[in-house]
């Protein structure tokens, strides 16, 4: 299966972005694999309001099944919960390491917005 | 005519100066209460309700069994209001809505109906049982500030009175141009300190823009501070009224009281500003 | 590191915010300085600062008629639903003002004469100061204060405090309750609230306090002018804890703030020995202990 990290870096030791709809790209790690690939979030940096949105539907595209970020606000939540993507929260350590905790279950499942949206 | 009180940030006496002059001029006057993210004209003002209507704005709503998945809709809204989910279809998130009507006029199967959405309130009240006072709110979660300010101020009704006092909102951005478009007349209230020097200048500059006339009104003048007063006069700007810095005022304001119930000696100069405010439209129109 | 982040707002404008912010800055030996209050970026002001980049920010977009193009058919005019397409002698012209940004007119018009220009609602400044790197802002008249240019400036700052392992990022917080505040909140450390005893004051401290808990974020009271009436104290402390705030300390009704404003200083340099001072002083003692900072 596929899954999404939001990060500022390229490569597996990059830190996880804590932010979703601000995170300036996702890696996207196929965990069969190990293959993964980088795709730019740049386009809500212009975005008047509703970047978590925007996000959401750039991760949906991916076709990744589950998502790990740092905080995800009321809105995002709903698109990625509508469209059947598990939402997993964590702190900002090398994905490859979260990636491991995913495989081992240790991750917390998000299962209602934790942040309040802002613009 | 229309006389917008304004202000660069909040916090400089306006709403208090609006409500004095109001009442000062309680015969020939109707007050619209602007601000309307934070509408406190009443708070000072004893009313009489009279009616209230609601504001409404167009959303789109989403005829699921139309609805082809294309994505028109989703590609044409700028504000993020519309998303694709997957298999869930589309969402519609009414918070982010501008109402601009743009995805129901792309939608290739009219699948998106626009359905009213209350946005928030305009109150009618009198004062004194004459004097007409009409408070826009807006619906808290709503953020379409400039469309319930116009709302307000079209909401004009007879009888025609002399002076229509527009209190508008703090700030130079969209929701104070609102307001204080299409007015005859601005009065710009001021503090004498360099902080109110400062955001003056930030006003001003966006009322030149409009090319609207204006007279200063400065707010708590201290002994030993001038910046305000040498700037008018340096730069030829009218300034219509003193009010002193003093501890009594902000005691009465803090106490829920106005201007005038603190300095009811100022009833005669409040009636005469408005006419002043006439006598320029006159020239103006004459010019 | 993390910076520890605090956040002063105040509700409704004119209650000393900025005033209390400059003077709160001297107390602590290492911050970056955000001035988010971009209605009214009067912390420069007190702050002696040296404009070292300057830059204007974009945000969404405005319709742009091109009168070679145009037809003067009038489709746009009655699409658009701002009142932001008005013909005048020359055919039909946007106003960029009143432009809402919502592309109708752009994807609607017949002759493809409507172009789709980037907007740019403000400047953004970085300065040098006396207390610091300071980040500010201001917008342009008329443009929207959305909350964008508020979480940009912070940002900025925060990455800079990252970047150079500066403990502490001091936010002047934008006013009111709207948007911006919410966009100055959320991810703060800590939220002091400069509040006054008037009926609105106290009304927005409520509605300040229901957005910090929210957030979960600390939150402390500092009642200025509070010798005016003291009739609100009692309120203001109840309102308090229903929301777990604290009330920290409360400033007098006095004339030195806009003494030291005029001076181009804050009450701290300008009048170091006035029990003002000394208030202030502690209370920033007293938030350092809160951000467990030495
Ligand atoms: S009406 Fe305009 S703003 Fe609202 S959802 Fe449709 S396209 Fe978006
Ligand atoms: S973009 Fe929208 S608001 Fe702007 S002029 Fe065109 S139709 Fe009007």
């Amino acid at each position: 299966m596929k899954i999404a990290f939001s990060t500022s870096g390229n490569t597996l030791e990059s830190l996880l972005d804590t932010r979703f709809g601000r995170c300036s790209q996702f890696l996207i790690l196929d965990t069969e694999t190990k293959d993964y690939e980088i795709l730019e979030n740049t386009q809500n940096l212009n975005s008047v309001q509703g970047a978590g949105i925007q996000s959401a539907q750039t991760v949906l595209k991916t076709g990744a099944e589950a998502l790990v970020t740092g905080h995800c606000g009321p809105k995002a939540f709903k698109v990625l919960h509508a469209a059947g993507i598990a939402i997993y929260l964590a702190e900002n350590r090398p994905i490859h390491d979260l990636a491991e905790a995913f495989a081992a279950g240790k991750l917390a499942l998000l299962t209602d917005a934790d942040v309040e949206g802002h613009w | 005519m229309q006389i917008a009180i304004a202000s660069g940030k909040g916090g400089t006496g306006k709403t208090s100066l609006a409500v004095s002059l109001f009442l000062a001029n309680a015969d020939r006057s109707r007050l619209l209460d602007c601000d309307v993210e934070e509408p406190n004209c009443h708070l000072f003002l004893k009313t009489r309700f009279v009616s209230r209507s609601s504001v409404e704005r167009r959303i789109p709503l989403l005829n699921p069994d139309l609805c082809k998945h294309c994505g028109k809709c989703v590609e044409a809204c700028q504000f993020n209001a519309l998303a694709e989910a997957g298999k869930a279809g589309i969402l519609v998130f009414e918070e982010l809505c501008h109402s601009c009507g743009g995805c129901s006029l792309v939608c290739p199967t009219g699948a998106l109906q626009e359905t009213p959405l209350k946005m928030g309130a305009i109150t009618r009240a009198l004062v004194a049982e004459k004097a007409e006072l009409i408070t826009g709110a807006l619906a808290i979660g709503h953020t379409e500030t400039p469309t319930l300010i116009r709302a307000v101020k079209k909401k004009q009704p007879d009888p025609e009175v002399e002076f229509t006092l527009i209190d508008a909102p703090p700030g130079t951005a969209c929701a104070f141009a609102t307001a204080v478009e299409h007015a005859d007349f601005v009065l710009l209230v001021a503090e004498e300190t360099p902080f109110g020097l400062h955001d003056l200048k930030l006003t001003l500059k966006a009322l030149q823009k409009k090319g609207l006339p204006f007279a200063v009104i400065l707010n708590r003048m201290r002994p030993g501070f001038s910046s305000v007063q040498e700037f008018c006069k340096e730069k030829n700007y009218p300034l219509w009224l003193q009010i002193p810095e003093s501890r009594d005022i902000a005691g009465t304001y803090a106490r829920g009281g106005t201007l005038l119930d603190a300095m009811p000696e100022l009833q005669e100069s409040l009636r005469l500003l408005l006419d002043k405010c006439a006598e320029e439209l006159l020239c103006n129109r004459r010019n | 590191m993390q910076p520890e982040e605090l956040v002063i707002i105040s509700g409704k404008g004119g209650t000393g915010k900025t005033s209390i912010t400059a003077a709160l800055a001297e107390c602590f030996p290492s911050k970056v300085l955000a001035d988010c209050d971009v209605d009214a970026a009067d912390l420069f002001l007190v702050l002696k600062v040296t404009e070292t980049q300057i830059a204007e920010f974009q945000s969404g977009h405005v319709a742009e008629i091109d009168p070679e193009k145009c037809h003067h058919c009038g489709h746009c005019a009655t699409l658009c639903r701002f009142e932001a397409i008005v013909s005048s002698k020359k055919g039909y012209e946007v106003d960029a003002r009143a432009c809402e940004g919502c592309k109708v007119c752009v994807n609607a018009c017949p002759h493809h004469a409507i172009e789709w220009k980037e907007a740019f609602c403000g400047l953004w400044k970085e300065s040098q100061t006396t207390q610091g790197t300071l980040f500010h802002a201001s917008l342009y008249p008329g443009a929207e204060n959305s909350g964008k240019l508020v979480s940009f400036v912070r940002e900025k700052t925060r990455k800079k405090a990252v970047d150079e392992g500066i403990p502490l990022v001091l936010v002047d917080g934008p006013p009111g309750i709207g948007c911006p505040v919410i966009a100055s909140v959320t991810g703060a450390s800590i939220i002091l609230v400069v509040t006054e005893p008037t009926p609105s004051g106290y009304h927005d401290l409520e509605r300040v306090l229901v957005l910090a808990k929210h957030f979960q974020v600390p939150t402390y009271i500092l009642i200025n002018k509070a010798d005016l009436e003291t009739s609100y104290h009692k309120k203001m402390e109840d309102c308090a804890a229903k929301f777990g705030a604290t009330v920290i300390g409360q400033l007098p009704y006095s004339p030195l703030f806009s003494k030291a404003q005029q001076k181009g200083q804050s009450v701290l340099t300008a009048f170091p020995t006035s029990p003002e001072a000394e208030t202030l002083r502690s209370i920033a003692a007293l938030l350092k202990q809160k951000m467990k900072m030495s």
